[in-house]
């Protein structure tokens, strides 16, 4: 019911809303709860295991019944908490966890087997018969569990993510973060200040009260004012810092465009990763709730929350207003409501001393006892002494006392402190470096313990910044805070501490009985604090109950660990910018638009994409546009795109030792025009790379690796140079991005290349010239990845694309054509060349029959580990060609025919294969025991995965021109 | 004879989207200049011809077109001239490696905050430095060449993921803004 | 996780690739025995308290960092360049 007069909300602004499928209106400024509450709805759930009715229960993130899903045009979000969803025009909400409708969920029937659903019923019933757990209990089980449903379809939605950095970020803007984010913003730092709430103010939106002689709220609206008036404050308003990490960063969550209609582009969530020197953490307290037999009913809420409902939404969930508190500070709830008009039935005050004297009955030294009521509260019990009484209330206002909120305290495994006179746990100074907790958050619980703790502790970080400021702390309320611990009423029904998960006292004492006397295992046990709220409401009661049902004290039995977020954060947050092109760079060759231009299906190389194919008209597959490639090169000229291979220019007059260092073989003897293949180890002697290098000047090299291996070459020869010959005469960077280059091969190549240089050269196999395109400076290599006579030609990359459109040009007046990565990958099958699907990782030298390679007359990166027992003999396993008239497949497992196919039995692997149209059979290449002495012999292939069980003839790798007359020619 | 076309990789593309302007810019030259061990004094002396000098860490100068940029340890990046003779270095042409985006605009820094995991905030970034980083999940050179204006260097084949990129984030903090697009 | 990398400044975790203990460093010499060849390659000490080890600036300026860290609490002591290093 709404109140006149009483409320922050834009009352010239109505919204309209749809719940459950029933339209509301609300103002501008309500939460769904708030909006809802005053449309006299309070059953807006139901409970996760017995399916009880739930209203709401707070006015914040920690709300534990009053979870809904939110319809969006393509998302449904579960598990929103009513109480932070701000209503806007044709916001649409639902009700989750139940099966039929919200008023008779056909799974409230749990609650009537609430006996056989004690804590770890799962773990005792459904044990037996064995075989029922597949086929019976675990569909029902499934069907049952889960808190919420999505749409099932992709979300559309916008995310973002984005970094901050800041001088002091203040976290909260109650009294204590207001008046820390004024001293540090006055003082020049750059201040970021967080509020999870849409408006600034904290609970002084909720309570009256004056600061520095004017009313709060005015105080305030001065104080943001200020604070938007200085260019070095970033107020951040609904954003939650979920978590504290090392050496000062912070989670956020932003809910940027959760409050309005979705907008093309608009964000939904950001996630926010701050940088901060200081951190004021003035995230305040949290009430907690008493256990009482049947404490959950829709109209039993907190103290707190219905103050805040009064005050800031004008709104009072109930006609007859009950109030069981154990502190003085929550009398202001039933003083407020009486002074707005609303009847307060009764205060019931478990504390002997407390004072009776209030404006309407009090209960001193008594205790409710149990509710009644269906789908909403009609009345409670009150026990005072032996007495029994009931008294008629539609909405109990309850308060247990404060937890300060000091989660993020937590975060870096710090353990918090019990404080007696609290009955709390409070933050362990120096928990997480350079932050600070004040105010409630750190046991001050008065208005002006907030204010002159936020103060000191901005003063604190203003002088380690070496900044100077004043700021007087205002004059405000200083009340003690008298409590007296009750955690639960003695009784005999169920009591519950977490709402969201059903967790009742009886649950708790049950886990002790059972042995589970670790705050851990009983968490663990009885799913206490496992619901989305982490037991932000009950963990501490519920540990006060394990305390004393084991015979300990709290501080004893201890707390569970904290950890982040402090509240839920969706995937699509944290992963934002991270789905469809931004997964991964995409890298685009220059030939790119020329190759999709002939229609060939793109596939990516690492992060490259390389043209699969090039396919012709009347090819109804790729195999036949491959076979066509792979002969038009074996037989004409092909041409290709190998840009992706990695490059790197070395230079110095220590280039070629460097290379000697990190080859195996010997390149400062290579003349000056040459290139030579070179092979890469890593320290533990296992290959890491192979490639050719060239020659270009006395102290010039140039060095290729392969696609796959560019950057970790790089990191590679980083660390050797920096960490071993750091004072060498050697510079090395990339080039890989500066050059196009393109394959060139077939028997044509030469007349192909001769016929566009501007003077025509004559290379030997394995030589590199410089030489002129149409103007141009380039390079001819002449190096070969196919087998047959083939150059490279490299152009700076500004003219690759016009390159290739004319070598394909001239290619094709001479039978030849472009070739794709299928082709390509046959044709050095054919020829037995390696590339990362050989060199995998686990492969030596010997394994590849290189270990010549290795030379003996200097020291190279592996050479020492290379010649470990293990990694060369016959027990190795070795590269062999594989030769099969049926189809193969690279994954495959090698078997001696006849014998049995397991584990124990297995001979080696498929890395490669291919139909060669050179050869007119199934090509593969692979790795068998002793490979090199069984050439000749016949291996059992077999692929259970694609069913594939063919007798391969175990080859030499090389099949195509083994001679390499071809090659030299 | 073939006749060679210079393509760059964005073709000089530019938009704008609210206050925020993201352009392809053609820098001209790039030599990479690496200064071999006890090579400074050399280096020093060519660099004298054109009025520069190797930057500190995390600098870049310029004077008449020439701009020379730290890009690394004993390492900088000659922009805009060719390279006069030099000894002490290495010398190697970068010019093609790269592709230069300027984003420019009061809007900037925000837009950039979307990608960039280092303060971009102008007194810890001042203009006249330059770093080494990342945009999302590409490694990149960033100058700050004005209070509200960077120009990004991203190898060449990954230009059309940072445009894109750049832009996404555009749109979505001129959404934040108002702005209708 | 930040690092200061001496030539970088304040750097957050993601821009750098981890490699392993400082003993990396420590290459023996040619012809050194197998075994202390297995010491460089694979036997390492795991602390609780300080330890320093390698990282490589790869989004940033590519140096090769020594990082002396606390493994306890997370303490950050030293970053100084593989390249220049003192000892």
């Amino acid at each position: 019911m709404r109140i006149d007069g009483k409320g922050l909300i834009d009352r010239t602004k109505p919204v309209r809303f749809r719940f459950d499928g029933k339209d509301y209106a609300g103002y501008k400024g309500d939460t769904l709860a708030s909006a809802l509450l005053a449309n006299d709805v309070r059953l807006v759930g139901r409970s996760f295991k017995y399916h009880r009715p739930r209203g709401v229960l707070t006015a914040g993130s920690e709300e534990p019944n009053a979870l809904v899903e939110v319809v969006g045009p393509s998302n449904q979000t579960p598990n929103v908490r009513a109480t932070m969803q701000e209503v806007f025009e044709g916001l649409v909400a639902q009700s989750q966890n139940r099966l039929g409708s919200l008023r008779f969920d056909l799974l409230a029937v749990n609650d009537y087997l609430s006996p056989f659903l004690s804590a770890g019923f799962y773990y005792k019933t459904f044990m037996w018969p064995r075989a029922f757990w597949e086929g019976l209990y675990e569909p029902i089980i499934r069907r049952a569990a889960g808190l919420g449903s999505l749409s099932g379809k992709h979300d559309e939605g916008t995310y973002e993510k984005a970094f901050a950095f800041c001088d002091v970020l203040v976290i909260g803007s109650g009294p204590s973060g207001l008046i820390a984010a004024l001293t540090a913003g006055r003082a020049g730092a750059d201040v970021i200040l967080c509020e999870e709430s849409h408006a600034l103010g904290g609970r002084l939106l909720s309570a009256g009260g004056t600061i520095g002689g004017v009313p709060a709220g005015e105080w305030v609206a001065q104080v943001v004012a200020e604070l938007q008036a200085l260019p070095n404050v970033r107020i951040m308003p609904r954003t939650t810092v979920t978590g504290a990490y090392d050496h000062g960063t912070y989670g956020a969550l932003e809910r940027v465009g959760l409050h309005k209609p979705a907008r093309p582009n608009l964000p939904r969530e950001c996630f926010w990763r701050i940088v901060a020197k200081h951190a004021v953490l003035a995230s305040g307290a949290l009430e907690r709730p008493v256990a009482f037999e049947n404490n959950d009913r829709p109209g039993i809420m907190m103290a707190s929350a219905v103050r805040t409902y009064l005050n800031r939404y004008g709104v009072v969930p109930g006609k007859r207003v009950t109030l069981f508190a154990n502190t003085d500070a929550a009398r202001a709830t039933a003083r407020e409501l009486m002074a707005a008009g609303v009847t307060v039935a009764a205060i019931i005050d478990p504390r002997p001393d407390a004072s009776g004297v209030e404006e309407c009955p009090v209960h001193v030294g008594a205790e409710v006892v149990g509710s009644r009521g269906r789908l909403g509260l009609s009345g409670i019990q009150v026990r005072k002494g032996s007495e029994v009484f009931e008294i008629e209330t539609d909405c109990l206002a309850m308060s247990g006392g404060w937890n300060p909120t000091i989660h993020l305290t937590c975060h870096m495994n710090g353990r918090p402190r019990w404080d007696e006179d609290l009955a709390a746990f409070v933050p362990m100074e120096g928990a997480v470096q350079g932050l600070l907790a004040v105010g409630a958050a750190n046991g001050s619980m008065s208005t002006h313990g907030a204010l002159a703790t936020g103060h000191a502790a901005a003063m604190k970080a203003v002088e380690a910044l070496g900044r100077k400021v004043s700021v007087a702390v205002p004059e405000a309320e200083d009340m003690p805070y008298r409590l007296k611990a009750l955690w639960a009423v003695e009784g005999k029904g169920r009591a519950w501490l977490d709402f969201a998960n059903d967790v009742t006292t009886k649950d708790v004492k049950l886990a002790a009985q059972e042995g589970y006397r670790s705050v851990e295992h009983m968490k663990r046990y009885t799913t206490q604090g496992m619901a989305p709220d982490q037991g932000k409401n009950s963990n501490v009661a519920a540990l006060a109950v394990l305390a004393d049902a084991t015979g300990r004290g709290i501080p004893e039995t201890g707390v569970t660990t904290f950890r982040p977020p402090y509240v839920p954060v969706s995937i699509a947050a944290m992963g934002a910018g991270g789905r469809g092109e931004g997964f991964a760079p995409q890298r685009f060759l220059t030939s790119d638009q020329a190759s999709r231009d002939r229609h060939a299906p793109m596939i990516e190389a690492g992060l490259w994409y390389r043209p699969s194919y090039f396919p012709k008209p009347g090819e109804a597959t790729w195999r036949e546009a491959c076979d066509r490639e792979v002969t038009m090169v074996r037989q004409a000229v092909g041409i290709a795109d190998v840009s992706t291979l990695g490059k790197i220019d070395i230079q110095g007059k220590d280039a070629g030792r460097f290379l000697d260092f990190v080859y195996t073989n010997t390149f400062s003897t290579l003349p000056v025009g040459r290139v030579r293949y070179g092979l890469m180890l890593r320290e533990d002697g296992l290959v890491l790379d192979d490639g050719t290098s060239a020659r270009l000047g006395e102290n010039h090299y140039l060095m290729t690796t392969t696609t796959a291996a560019a950057g970790l070459v790089m990191r590679h020869l980083d660390f050797v140079h920096q960490a071993f010959c750091a004072d060498w005469q050697v510079r090395f960077i990339s080039v890989t991005e500066s050059w196009a280059q393109f394959a060139v091969a077939g028997p044509k190549a030469r007349a192909l290349v001769n016929s566009f240089l501007e003077s025509p050269v004559e290379l030997p196999f394995m030589g590199v010239a410089p030489v002129r395109i149409g103007g141009v400076d380039g390079r001819l290599f002449r190096i070969s990845f196919s087998g047959e006579e083939g150059y490279e030609i490299a152009v700076p990359t500004r003219y690759g694309e016009a390159l290739f459109r004319d070598l394909v040009a001239r290619a094709e007046t001479m039978g030849g054509g472009p070739y794709g990565m299928e082709a390509l990958n046959v044709l050095r099958i054919e020829k037995g060349f390696i590339t990362h699907a050989e060199i995998h990782g686990r492969i030596s030298a010997y394994d590849i029959g290189m270990e010549k390679m290795v030379s003996a007359k200097k020291d190279c990166i592996g050479k020492a580990a290379a010649t470990r027992p293990g990694l060369w003999g016959p027990e190795r396993e070795q590269l062999v060609g594989l030769k099969t008239h049926a189809p193969i497949s690279s994954g495959a497992h090698l078997f001696v025919p006849g014998t049995e196919v397991h584990r124990e039995t297995d001979q080696g692997y498929v890395t490669s294969v291919g139909w060669s149209p050179t050869v007119g059979a199934w090509l593969g290449l692979g790795f068998l025991k002793d490979g090199r002495a069984r050439i000749g012999e016949k291996v059992r292939l077999v692929d259970h995965l694609r069913g594939l069980d063919v007798i391969c003839e175990v080859c030499h790798p090389v099949f195509h021109d083994p001679e390499g007359e071809k090659l030299r020619a | 004879m073939p006749e060679l076309i210079a393509k760059s990789a964005l073709e000089g593309r530019s938009v704008t989207l609210g206050n925020v302007t993201l352009a392809e810019v053609a820098v001209g030259p790039i030599t990479s200049l690496a200064v071999f061990p006890a090579g400074g004094k050399a280096v020093a002396k060519g660099l004298k011809v054109l009025g520069l000098a190797m930057p500190e860490p995390g600098t870049f100068a310029e004077k008449k077109g020439a701009r020379i940029v730290w890009t690394g340890r004993e390492q900088a990046f000659l922009m805009g001239v060719d390279a006069p003779p030099l000894e002490g270095a290495a010398l190697t042409d970068q010019t093609d490696g790269w592709a230069v985006l300027s984003v420019s605009g009061a809007g900037m820094a925000d837009v950039l905050a979307r990608w960039v995991p280092v303060d971009l905030r102008l007194a810890a970034f001042p203009v006249g430095r330059v770093m080494r980083t990342q945009l999302n999940h590409m490694n990149v050179v960033i100058l700050r060449i004005g209070d509200h204006a960077v120009e990004i260097m991203v190898f060449r084949s990954m230009a059309r993921t940072a445009w894109h990129e750049i832009e996404t984030a555009m749109h979505m903090v001129a959404a934040r803004a108002g702005v209708k697009i | 996780m930040r690092l200061t990398c001496p030539l970088c400044g304040d750097r957050d975790r993601r821009e750098f690739y981890y490699y392993g203990a400082e003993d990396y460093l420590h290459r023996p010499a040619e012809g050194a025995p197998l075994a202390e060849w297995d010491n460089y390659l694979h036997l390492r000490d795991n602390p609780a308290g300080v330890l320093r080890d390698l990282w490589y600036h790869e989004a940033g300026c590519a140096q090769w960092l020594l990082v002396t860290r606390n493994t306890v609490t997370h303490e950050i002591l030293g970053t100084e360049l593989v390249a220049e290093r003192k000892a």
